[in-house]
């Protein structure tokens, strides 16, 4: 992003102020017992089930799951796009699930949203784009396009203000669609699987600049996607859901370490589960220490047997560099348990994980 | 190749012809619009579903556009004298025109409509767009080309009624190919109302596809 600080927009006026406190006391988001039932022929269905999230203030909420398992209903259901059919769900403790249509429809001013399909006007510029949610709430023309000017200059595309989004590359009309979605002033981005229509490089900077504008514009961000990898680029925080119902959620680093459910493992060992034949294993994970360190050597040296490496990668975590390797080890109980009690003096993470 | 007072008649026959045509045009779009933004609305995934209205104004225009043009034309005659106090002349006829054409021009509208990407209503609404925001701020914008290509089949559909109009009292230019051309066998009228008709059709139809093409910005 380039851009001199005077060009950021100012901070929404009614806006209560953000400090590290809020951060820990209140969530801006707090879904309690959230359902949403479709009536089938025969039987209904549940999308969502017994759903119950708390959304940080300043968080970067990441929500994954593979296609079906209802994570698009949720994040819709955050701002009502979607009707829940039961539960609640409270923006700074307001339940938007009973607002009346107008105080609803002002709530869905402070909530901006961005599209895999990034959803512009067609038969509008990129400049028309970004003034339309203010012309919905009758900012002034000239005021709103003003706003708009700075918006665009803020997402990078000071150059093709006057550009029809036919004209546009999928990069650029995301950058026009966030540019819009923040036009209100929003404390709540949510982004529904809004770089899987991107090539690679262009998920990296549509990813980079959701991270910037929740840096600095302290705007926290809901982020749907079905790959780890933009999990472990840009979140804080992560919500794995399968069939329906949040199976593990918690800091990224944490489920990176410590993946409790079955879905939380196959995220952050895809591969490495398709190719193992079944049976014990151990997880080695490496942080920012031990990867300077010769950890296998000098496990192999000190406790005098070998291990088997079966997988092994690395990942960048919020711009950390974490390592992961799936070992087998030695057979013997005694071999085993000095490798086991030589993890535990260093500090290494190992633990046990049973393959079937 | 004709006198005067001939070139006249078809000139008075090309104007009441065009006026019928546009002012019936307007008129139906005035009715027609309201009820194809309805129809889109209250659909049962529209915006502001509505199953009864929906259901009521989709058999009125079923109803209505089945009825063929010159039985409607003579069935609403008490009607158009009520209105307009006589049953002969352009502005008589302007009046089975629109009855005839708003409920066409609503299954335009209404398709027109449909046609907007349903994920930019979405969008709208996620930015708290009212109803009445989403269709005078997306809809009709988004749908603007489509909506003036269907003005112009419109048109040109209201103009081969009012050529009809001319057996039962209408005027223009389908009233002198009926009582000249056919009735008083002057072929040379008849073939020139046609070739007329032909050209004023065609204008109407490049007119429209310039202009769509004009408004459409999703071409680059």
């Amino acid at each position: 992003m380039t851009h001199s600080p005077d060009t950021r927009p100012s901070p929404h006026s009614d806006s209560p102020p953000v400090s590290p406190a809020d951060t820990a006391r209140s969530p801006i988001i707090s879904i309690r017992g959230l359902e949403k039932r479709f009536s089938g022929a025969h039987t209904d269905i549940f999308a969502l089930r017994g759903i119950d999230l708390d959304i940080g203030r300043g968080d970067i909420f990441g929500i994954i799951g593979k296609s079906g398992a209802g994570k698009s209903t949720l994040v819709r259901c955050i701002n009502m796009l979607e009707r829940p059919t039961g539960g609640q769900v409270l923006f700074e403790g307001q339940d938007l699930c009973i607002l009346p249509d107008a105080a609803l429809r002002e709530a869905r001013r402070s909530m901006g949203m961005i599209f895999q399909q990034f959803n512009l006007l067609m038969q509008r510029t990129a400049l028309q784009n970004v003034c339309f949610p203010l012309e919905l709430t009758g900012v002034k023309s000239a005021a709103a396009t003003q706003r708009a000017r700075e918006l665009l200059e803020l997402v990078g595309l000071a150059s093709r203000m006057d550009s029809y989004p036919s004209q546009l590359s999928g990069g650029q009309k995301q950058r026009v669609a966030i540019a819009r979605a923040l036009a209100t002033n929003p404390r709540v981005l949510l982004c529904d699987e809004a770089t899987s229509a991107l090539d690679p490089a262009t998920t990296d900077s549509i990813l980079a600049l959701i991270k910037d504008i929740n840096a600095q514009l302290g705007i926290t961000a809901v982020v749907i996607t079905h790959e780890m990898s933009v999990i472990e680029k840009i979140c804080s925080h992560v919500a794995i859901i399968s069939k329906g119902v949040i199976v593990e959620h918690g800091l990224v680093e944490d489920i990176f370490f410590h993946p409790q459910s079955e879905a939380a493992r196959r995220l952050v060992l895809p591969e490495a589960l398709q190719n193992l034949p079944a049976g014990t294993y151990h997880r080695l994970i490496f942080n920012g220490r031990s990867s300077f360190e010769p950890v296998i050597s000098n496990i192999v040296l000190e406790c005098g047997c070998p291990v088997n490496i079966m997988y092994a990668d690395t990942r960048d975590i919020n711009g950390e560099a974490f390592g992961q390797m799936v070992l087998q080890l030695p057979e013997q109980e005694a071999a085993r348990a000095r490798i086991l009690a030589y993890a535990k003096a260093h500090s290494i993470l190992l633990e046990e994980m049973r393959h079937v | 190749m004709f006198d005067q007072q001939t070139v006249e008649m078809l000139l008075v026959g090309v104007w009441d012809t065009l006026y019928m045509t546009v002012v019936a045009t307007f008129f139906s779009y005035v009715f027609g619009m309201v009820m194809g933004v309805t129809l889109v609305i209250c659909r049962k995934d529209g915006i502001r579903p509505n199953a009864l209205v929906y259901g009521v104004l989709d058999v009125v225009v079923n109803l209505t556009r089945s009825f063929p043009f010159l039985i409607l034309m003579i069935a609403v005659i008490p009607f158009t004298r009520f209105l307009v106090g006589t049953t002969i002349g352009n502005n008589a006829t302007v009046v089975p025109l629109v009855l005839a054409a708003a409920p066409f021009v609503a299954r335009l509208v209404e398709s027109s409509l449909l046609e907007v990407d349903h994920g930019v209503v979405e969008a709208a609404q996620s930015m708290g767009a009212s109803t009445w925001q989403i269709i005078s701020k997306v809809l009709l914008p988004e749908a603007r080309p489509s909506l003036i290509n269907g003005s112009a089949v419109s048109a040109i559909t209201i103009l081969g009624y009012s050529a009809m109009s001319g057996a039962v009292g209408g005027g223009g230019l389908g009233k002198l190919a009926i009582m000249y051309g056919y009735n008083r066998y002057q072929t040379d009228i008849m073939i020139i109302t046609v070739v007329l008709l032909i050209v004023i059709v065609q204008a109407f139809q490049s007119f429209g596809n310039w202009a769509t093409r004009r408004s459409d910005k999703r071409t680059p």
